[in-house]
């Protein structure tokens, strides 16, 4: 039996004047009905863009996109990489969806809420307008939007930002998708909205047993909703591994660096906290060997020089638990016990 | 929205106010006498003083204002006894030159221009917005470098070049215009070939500076929309690229066009000075520069600079409501 999305050996970069960005590299991961992947990294990792790849909103003609990203639908399976753009376009909204971070950018600023939501139900669904407007309101009473008949005539200006975000919520699974890709869907948003924009998605998993994709640079976030975790580092995934063994077991420097960064509510109080040091490489000329080498502070505890010379691929630390670390696994235990 | 109808309509009467006062303080400043202009060589103080009176510039501005403004309403008289003549209301005022009501010679020389006015206007709007779509959908390649050269043409070349070589090389050289006919108004009721062949030529030489400008305004919003979030939602939606043009990048792109468009269609309206001298059509353009090259005919002047002054200010009017309907953001407020 095999998950509802594979995706092998993903590699998305963009020719530039410059030389040729490498945004995501090598990516293999699946995730199955009624499961929350949550994909972990920085600013120009490569999350935004693998997702966008599976979702086929890249520009073919000016991305080189290999590799393969299989939807296994219940007319069997696609791929999403190599199948034409017109097909891929007719699971779009239907069998897979997206969310984006921006709530206040992300609708279209002339149409009212309704039109916007109809438009997406009337594409896969024989109806009228006006069944269409029957339907988004339904979704918006499901999202959890108060006075929902009255509120699908209005215009996104007139929401706030959390309530827009439960209104592309909305529409991202007014058709009923089996996959959800929520691009970091809180980041724009106030701390208390965060939470419940979590909630929402939580329960309208569980409501439609979609497989659930959640881009995030907040381990908060991801400790709140993931089943299992990919971090990703300049392109690529460093880590793998379900949410617990990732919090408590971290294998890779990266990941025990960021967790070393944000403060914990079991920790001592008056702990500093560890900043990880220097920036990421650029995607257009990545270092030979572990990207990561010239911030971790363990490489020298690697011999040969390994790390400058070897790029570490993705092996087993663990049970289901991947890491593209260099390091051994006693020496990790070391390296998660901080200095 | 009826509120905001009423204070915008009583905003815009009172911005006509100040620019009908303004325009009338100027004449009354400039160190020229109309009075002295109408009575030639042989010219006594006492002639001049009974024209001053005939022409009623004998009494201060402000009466004199006061005086336009009632005739606009009411209609006015002008001179005395045998000499007198009344032009009906609304009366711009009495053309001492051409011994003519300034509402007669408006009357004939308005549908010269609007004529003039609507044909350009409709052929750049089409030809700049289509253009410009085509140029953004395939940016940085040919049809895009191909809209490229017209709109470097069209900008560069100004209306009394283009048009001079619209004329001769094109108009009177393959004979499509006689040159007797130049001029000559032609009721698009009456005879609507006459009237296009007439207007062909000066639609063209003013739409072709006009249509550079819409071409380059479009492809630059049609682009920038492009990349809007709202427009990658509407991917994700799984909508077609046609789909996505027409009805989200369109709609938000082109809302800005309607501003420009009004504006630019209004202050066409007031004359298109150049265009009407070229192809020698009898407009309200070659009416005010005649007015004020050959005789300082300060009524005309007034009435034309009035005209073209409440066409901008009525346009804008239009464009806001009109706005209104098309962005809701600006419905509320």
């Amino acid at each position: 039996m095999s998950a509802f999305l594979e995706v092998k050996n993903l590699t998305v970069s963009f020719p530039t004047e410059d030389g040729l960005v490498q945004a995501s590299n090598d990516i293999s991961f699946s995730v199955d009905r009624g499961e929350t992947l949550a994909v972990v990294g920085e600013s120009g990792s490569g999350k935004s863009v693998t997702s966008l790849a599976i979702m086929g909103l890249h520009n073919r003609q000016t991305t080189n996109i290999n590799g393969s990203a299989v939807l296994n639908l219940e007319s069997g399976p696609i791929d999403v990489i190599s199948a034409p753009e017109d097909q891929v376009r007719r699971l779009r909204g239907k069998a897979m969806s997206m969310i984006f971070q921006d709530p206040m950018s992300a609708l279209h600023p002339y149409y009212s809420i309704g039109d916007q939501l109809s438009e997406a139900w009337r594409l896969y669904n024989k109806g009228d307008k006006k069944a269409g407007f029957k339907r988004a309101t339904e979704m918006l009473e499901l999202v959890g939007i108060p006075d929902a008949s009255t509120r699908v005539k209005e215009f996104p200006h007139q929401f706030s930002g959390g309530m827009r975000q439960r209104v592309m919520i909305a529409m991202a699974l007014i058709n009923n998708p089996s996959l959800l890709i929520a691009d970091e869907p809180t980041t724009a948003l106030d701390v208390t909205v965060q939470s419940q924009i979590l909630q929402l998605l939580k329960d309208m998993q569980k409501e439609f047993n979609m497989a659930v994709i959640l881009i995030t640079h907040d381990l908060g976030v991801v400790a709140e909703v993931a089943d299992r975790v990919n971090v990703m580092y300049a392109g690529k995934i460093v880590e793998q591994a379900i949410a617990d063994s990732i919090y408590y077991t971290p294998d890779h420097p990266y990941t025990i660096g960021l967790l070393n960064s944000i403060p914990r509510v079991d920790q001592l109080e008056g702990k500093r906290l560890i900043a990880i040091p220097g920036q990421p490489p650029s995607l257009i000329n990545l270092p030979q060997g572990c990207s990561f080498r010239k911030r971790c502070t363990f490489a020298d505890q690697v011999a040969d020089n390994l790390c400058a010379t070897v790029a570490p691929s993705l092996d087993v630390k663990e049970s289901a638990h991947f890491s593209r670390c260099h390091l051994t696994e006693k020496q990790l235990v070391a390296a998660r016990g901080g200095k | 929205m009826l509120k905001y109808l009423v204070r915008r309509i009583s905003a815009t009467l009172v911005v006509l106010t100040l620019i009908s006062m303004s325009v009338f303080l100027i004449f009354d400043v400039l160190p020229m006498d109309p009075a002295r202009l109408t009575c030639g060589k042989a010219c006594s103080p006492a002639v001049v003083e009974a024209n001053r009176h005939r022409l009623g510039l004998d009494v201060p501005v402000q009466v004199q204002y006061g005086r336009w403004v009632k005739g606009l309403f009411v209609g006015r008289t002008y001179g005395e006894g045998q000499a007198e003549f009344t032009c009906a209301a609304p009366a711009f005022g009495y053309s001492f030159n051409r011994h003519e009501c300034v509402t007669d010679l408006l009357k004939s020389a308005f549908p010269v221009t609007l004529s003039l006015a609507i044909g350009a206007f409709l052929l750049w709007l089409f030809v700049g917005v289509s253009l410009g779509i085509v140029a953004a959908r395939f940016k940085n390649r040919w049809p895009d470098r191909a809209s490229n050269v017209f709109v470097l043409v069209g900008t560069s070349l100004p209306t009394f070049i283009s048009g001079i070589l619209i004329l001769l090389f094109v108009a009177l050289k393959f004979g499509f215009v006689n040159p007797i006919d130049l001029g000559k108004w032609i009721s698009p009721f009456e005879n609507p070939l006459g009237w296009i062949n007439t207007f062909i030529f000066p639609w063209i030489t003013l739409a072709l500076a006009y249509a550079a400008t819409y071409t380059r305004f479009t492809r630059s919003n049609v682009i920038e929309t492009s990349s809007e979030d709202y427009i990658r939602t509407a991917r994700a939606k799984g909508l077609s690229e046609k789909v996505i043009l027409r009805k989200h990048t369109l709609r938000a792109a082109l809302a800005p066009i309607v501003t420009l468009a009004g504006l630019d269609f209004a202050g066409l309206l007031g004359g298109a000075i150049i265009t009407e001298g070229i192809f020698n059509l009898p407009g309200l353009g070659r009416l005010s520069i005649r007015a004020v090259l050959n005789d300082y005919d300060l009524p005309i002047i007034v009435a034309t600079t009035m005209l073209a002054a409440t066409f901008l200010v009525v346009m804008n009017l239009l464009v806001d409501i009109l706005y209104a309907y098309i962005d809701p953001r600006v419905r509320v407020a």
